[in-house]
């Protein structure tokens, strides 16, 4: 099989064949002799049935994260009086990603999806949607390995990392892979997969990794929650044939650059940003004393 | 380079909340660990940049100490490490650095004991790892492949004898990597491989001259 290192060659391949992104995903994988399409299914289970458990112990847990400042957003949301404007599924992913978010912060067991600190967003929108939309398991399975393939491309460009990239290569990614995973499962064809993708990534261009004290708590829980919701916002315009004028791979390209001109002070180091405010400073006083 | 798979995107399932600074930081553990393959009487922990800076709020110590004692990535008693028999029973320290010249994600692990080993590599994103030097030999491992690592004198003709051991296991070398101190002096081989090598092989691999040092370096399981 000819090699799958952009998305133009994964369109055209599926265009080829006529099949779908996560089809040409498995039988990729299998060509490239490690992982038979059984094999990735079973890792595609292993990983939705741990972000179930996750959510679920999440959704029933106000533990405090280990600084103290973390903990209980997802239970306020939960009983909140205020009534949505977003309606029931959005409302129920942003729940579901503060559930994850603070299992992590707790050191629970969560789905590195890409990344650790962005663990809360596939789960969200993938297993909230699927719950009011009767979306089998199979299908589900179908839909992470979406979202798997669509980081897999990015990956293929720049590390997924906060510190290489900022955050934009770790929760920005993850918004790309739910949106795709999403416009997977809403039934959308390959094309409008791809420009959810786009559209997601594009629009986070730039987001910078400034955790506060050096923790995966302020802002990456609430991070969480809002790129949930970006996630939507770019399968919705996809799923109306809206087109992103810059192509995915030239979006992926740009948010190369854009991360290896981010200064170091703001990937992952703590030195700036949120993370030199003057209430991160007296946070940190009197947490990492 | 091995390029990214799916598997790599959406796993592992680990315990939180950094996949670069705690899941990195147990997997870069526990493949020190097989390139040490003893139990040492030491371990000092190097921590440089933002392994160094925000190391601690994410676990990062934590993480490489639970995987030099062999805890998995999902293993929530990684979260009270310190408190548990098996580390209490080595002697560990932590020193955190700042050295632009290395990755942000950057780590030394100087083991003492039996054999004094010094271990180096980087999380180099989405709980990815690669140990870069094993002692003063650049290497190139990912924990993806059993890999043997062979330390020897600089002669012509070991490379040839080394492939043809190999080649008698019938296994196939996905990847060899050369480095050497000087012309005539010390010299390494990493030799990435499908499969697994037969005990039998290894032997006959310690038992070529001028061979000092001859590890089978396992791949990691997650």
């Amino acid at each position: 099989m000819d090699n799958i290192n952009t998305f133009r060659q994964l369109y055209y391949t599926c265009k080829e064949k006529n099949k779908a992104i996560y089809e040409v995903a498995l039988d990729y994988e299998a060509s490239q002799g490690e992982y038979s399409e059984y094999h990735v299914r079973l890792q595609a289970k292993k990983s939705l049935d741990a972000m179930k458990d996750a959510i679920k112990t999440g959704l029933n847990c106000t533990e405090p994260s280990p600084s103290g400042m973390s903990g209980d957003d997802c239970d306020k949301l939960q009983k909140t009086s205020a009534k949505s404007i977003l309606g029931s599924t959005p409302q129920k992913m942003m729940k579901y990603a503060l559930a994850t978010s603070e299992q992590n912060l707790r050191m629970g067991r969560i789905v590195a999806c890409p990344t650790a600190g962005s663990c809360g967003i596939v789960p969200a929108v993938l297993i909230a949607f699927a719950e009011d939309n009767n979306i089998s398991e199979n299908e589900q399975i179908n839909a992470l390995i979406t979202a798997g393939e669509v980081g897999r491309l990015v990956a293929n460009k720049m590390a997924l990392a906060g510190a290489v990239g900022g955050c934009q290569a770790e929760c920005g990614v993850a918004s790309a892979m739910a949106a795709a995973a999403l416009t997977q499962m809403r039934g959308g064809s390959v094309k409008q997969i791809i420009n959810a993708v786009a559209l997601a990534l594009k629009n986070i261009l730039g987001l910078t990794c400034d955790p506060v004290c050096g923790l995966v708590e302020i802002p990456c829980v609430k991070r969480n929650p809002f790129l949930a919701i970006h996630a939507v916002t770019a399968s919705e315009l996809a799923m109306a044939d809206i087109i992103s004028k810059i192509p995915i791979d030239e979006v992926v390209d740009a948010m190369e650059q854009t991360g290896q001109l981010m200064s170091p002070l703001l990937k992952e180091s703590s030195q700036g940003g949120l993370a030199k405010t003057k209430t991160a400073i007296a946070l940190e006083k009197n947490i990492l004393k | 380079m091995r390029q990214a798979s799916i598997i790599d995107i959406i796993s592992p399932v680990m315990a939180g909340p950094s996949s670069s600074h705690t899941a990195g930081a147990v997997r870069l553990g526990l493949l020190a660990r097989n390139v040490y393959n003893a139990k040492p009487d030491k371990v000092t922990f190097k921590l440089y940049n933002s392994y160094a800076l925000t190391g601690k709020g994410h676990g990062t110590d934590k993480g490489l100490l639970a995987g030099v004692l062999g805890f998995s990535v999902d293993d929530e008693r990684i979260k009270n490490i310190f408190d548990t028999p098996e580390a209490q029973s080595i002697n560990y320290e932590f020193e955190f650095l700042q050295d632009f010249n290395r990755h942000p994600n950057a780590v030394d692990f100087i083991f003492e004991g039996g054999l004094n080993f010094t271990v180096s590599g980087d999380s180099v994103g989405a709980g990815e790892i690669l140990l870069t030097k094993i002692n003063n030999f650049s290497v190139n491992l990912s924990g993806k492949y059993n890999t043997i690592l062979l330390v020897y004198d600089d002669k012509p003709g070991v490379i040839s004898k080394v492939t043809g051991i190999i080649q008698e296991d019938k296994v196939n070398i996905a990847s060899l990597y050369c480095d050497r101190s000087g012309k005539g002096k010390d010299a390494s081989m990493c030799i990435c491989i499908d499969g697994d090598l037969t005990k039998n092989c290894l032997n006959n691999l310690s038992d070529l001259k001028d061979m000092y040092i001859v590890r089978y370096i396992r791949k990691l399981e997650s």
